[in-house]
């Protein structure tokens, strides 16, 4: 287990390393502080010392070295456009994307381990047809086509829900603002969370009833059912949990991936989150405030990647963590 | 030559018909629809500059008059625009279709690029073994730990803030097979080294090894012809991806420029005429990608299961 840790942990670092590498690589290629900071109000002696005060003459290595420092302490530069901080800026946005993934997850856990079941118990049952039918036609829909019909259907024809933003926000312990707290918060939260969910939808269905499918044809659920246990029992308290298993690892790393499609629904819902905040930044070639969001959504994948890894071990005892020989 | 002839009668339509993939394609209705509906698409989306009524790339064919002009069975419309025009008095069906073949195209090519990658890769993985297939195979976990969307999109916001405009536009059919390709090679890497690691242990090999035959001929002339199809079904299930990641890409405005437009960039204009009431530039493009998907997926399924008897379909 410790000799895991520590291998999870070195690649964890590498992987760090890399993405801070490729950071800094943009920003020393890209950005050029002093045109920000002074415009083209300077003479070129004065933008010569300016670059000489802010250490941009220094060799790479030293610069590097300097990025890093920063980095660790959370400094990741200022934004050209908020003139804030860069981390300032992600981490006023952080709570509206990660409402919007916490309110997904919940749409897809509540709808995809009954329909898996479901689907696993009675295969032939129409109703597992058609969800598996659906399942592969809502593969195949992209996540904003899906925003957009939502759109289309729920403000453009009906004029039920509202079509952008986060509506009415409210404040919780100062610093978080939340949508869950109010009712226009919530009716504004309900399609950007559908149409995310949607998008994992259909693979979490299919998972939940293949491990279902394969949990059930165990001895132990034969064994089980030889008892005389009733069916519902033996779904639920035997076949289920071991069910769960599987899905819980597959789908923390999948929870993590929905942060690349919240890019997409944050920008067809304009919501104001760290997805909408990415791209008005490459829009505006706000270089540090991409390399920022770049190092800290590579942080939040290698930090969910290496949890969820080790949960792994610690509930399935089976799983051989270091890969020795076999 | 001749001796071929006789060892080998039947001509080439006749082992076709002969095989088991026909035998199965034959009996199985979805995926006769599917791949018929998607030889339609496919046909009207190479030949569009010759059927397309007009060509969208041509501005001097356009006339602001005409825009956002409804599709012909709605009221308002004129008859020499089938689906409708969009904002800027483009015919909506002879962009769908141009469209169309600029998504192929990328999704074709975007496979083509990273299944030569992951080929190459898993190969190399699977036949080595030891330290090279593990640092290897390290790398592919972690990419894909990040989702190749999000690597697309990293990458193409920075070669974007690299190019000036003009540059990017000019470039953005490469830039985004390439981005694509570079992004979703560990999929195919992994699928083609389980094949390997399989196939490696069978006496054949064995014997091309006794035969003195150096590892770059076993792993390419021996070993690659035997995983064939299962590079075959995912490279189907990769174009699908591949063309849904462009459009995401485009829609987002990373990708096609709105004056060559994919169907991503199409659905992208559309959007922001939404609440116009000018729904088909959006919705109609949108139909076309969703069924190009859909028969590509749909094939890819069927080629699973004829290619894999043990997973049963309920």
């Amino acid at each position: 287990m410790i000799q895991f840790l520590l291998k999870r942990l070195l690649q964890a670092m590498l992987v760090m390393s890399i993405i801070s590498i490729a950071c800094f690589a943009i920003q020393d290629s890209l950005g050029d502080p002093t045109r920000e900071m002074a415009a083209n109000s300077i003479s070129s002696e004065e933008r010569e010392l300016l670059r000489e005060e802010l250490g941009l003459n220094d060799s790479t290595i030293v610069q590097f070295g300097r990025f890093i420092g920063r980095a660790v302490q959370g400094d990741l530069g200022n934004s050209y456009f908020f003139k804030e901080p860069a981390m300032t800026v992600i981490l006023k946005k952080l709570p509206a994307t990660l409402e919007l993934t916490f309110a997904a997850s919940i749409l897809i856990i509540v709808i995809s381990i009954p329909l898996g079941v479901f689907t696993a118990i009675r295969p032939r049952h129409w109703f597992s047809r058609l969800t598996m039918a659906i399942s592969v036609i809502g593969i195949s829909i992209p996540v904003f086509l899906t925003a957009i019909g939502l759109i289309f259907i729920f403000s453009v024809t009906l004029g039920w829900m509202p079509s952008f933003g986060r509506g009415e926000t409210i404040e919780i312990w100062g610093y978080w603002s939340s949508n869950f707290f109010s009712g226009d918060g919530l009716l504004h939260i309900i399609m950007p969370a559908v149409a995310l969910s949607s998008i994992m939808l259909p693979l979490f269905i299919r998972l939940v009833r293949a491990e279902m499918l394969e949990v059930l044809s165990t001895e132990y659920v034969k064994f089980a059912r030889a008892k005389g246990l009733s069916s519902y029992k033996v779904y639920m308290k035997h076949a289920l949990k071991n069910t769960m298993l599987p899905v819980i690892t597959v789908g923390g790393v999948q929870i993590g991936i929905m942060v690349a499609y919240t890019i997409l629904t944050e920008s067809v819902f304009q919501w104001p989150g760290m997805g909408f905040m990415f791209l008005e930044a490459v829009n505006r070639s706000d270089i540090p405030l991409i390399t920022a969001y770049i190092m800290f959504v590579g942080f939040l994948f290698v930090v969910v990647n290496t949890l969820v890894d080790l949960l792994y071990g610690v509930i399935n005892p089976m799983v051989d963590l270091v890969g020795g020989n076999k | 030559m001749s001796q071929q002839q006789i060892s080998n009668p039947l001509s080439r339509w006749q082992r076709i018909k002969q095989s088991d993939l026909f035998y199965y394609f034959s009996r199985d209705n979805v995926a006769i629809v599917s791949s018929m509906v998607f030889l339609i698409l496919a046909t009207l989306a190479i030949l569009s500059p010759f059927i397309a009524p007009f060509d969208p790339y041509d501005l001097r064919q356009l006339d602001l008059m005409d825009s956002e002009l409804p599709p012909v069975w709605i009221e308002g419309s004129d008859p020499r625009f089938l689906f409708g025009t969009d904002d800027q008095g483009r015919d909506l069906w002879s962009t769908i279709l141009y469209g169309m073949r600029v998504s192929l195209l990328i999704g074709i090519f975007a496979v083509l690029f990273q299944g030569t990658i992951g080929i190459t890769i898993g190969l190399v993985s699977g036949y080595m073994g030891g330290k090279v297939d593990s640092i290897l195979m390290r790398i592919a976990d972690v990419q894909l730990s990040f989702s190749t969307l999000m690597v697309a999109i990293i990458v193409l916001a920075i070669v974007k803030s690299a190019f000036d405009g003009e540059t990017y536009s000019s470039w953005a059919m490469v830039i985004l097979i390439l981005v694509i390709g570079l992004s979703e090679w560990p999929q195919i890497a992994r699928t083609v080294r389980s094949s390997v690691l399989a196939e490696k242990e069978k006496e054949y090999v064995d014997a091309a090894h006794v035969m003195g035959f150096g590892p770059a001929r076993i792993m390419f002339k021996h070993i690659l012809p035997n995983c064939l199809s299962p590079i075959f079904v995912i490279s189907t299930v990769q174009i699908a991806n591949a063309i849904i990641t462009e459009a995401a890409l485009s829609f987002l405005g990373l990708g096609m420029p709105v004056t060559e437009p994919s169907l991503g960039s199409l659905i992208s204009i559309g959007k922001e005429y939404l609440f116009s009431g000018s729904w088909w530039i959006t919705l109609i493009p949108g139909l076309f990608l969703i069924v190009i998907v859909i028969t590509i997926n749909l094939m890819g399924d069927f080629l699973r299961d004829v290619y894999n008897p043990k997973l049963y379909k309920d």
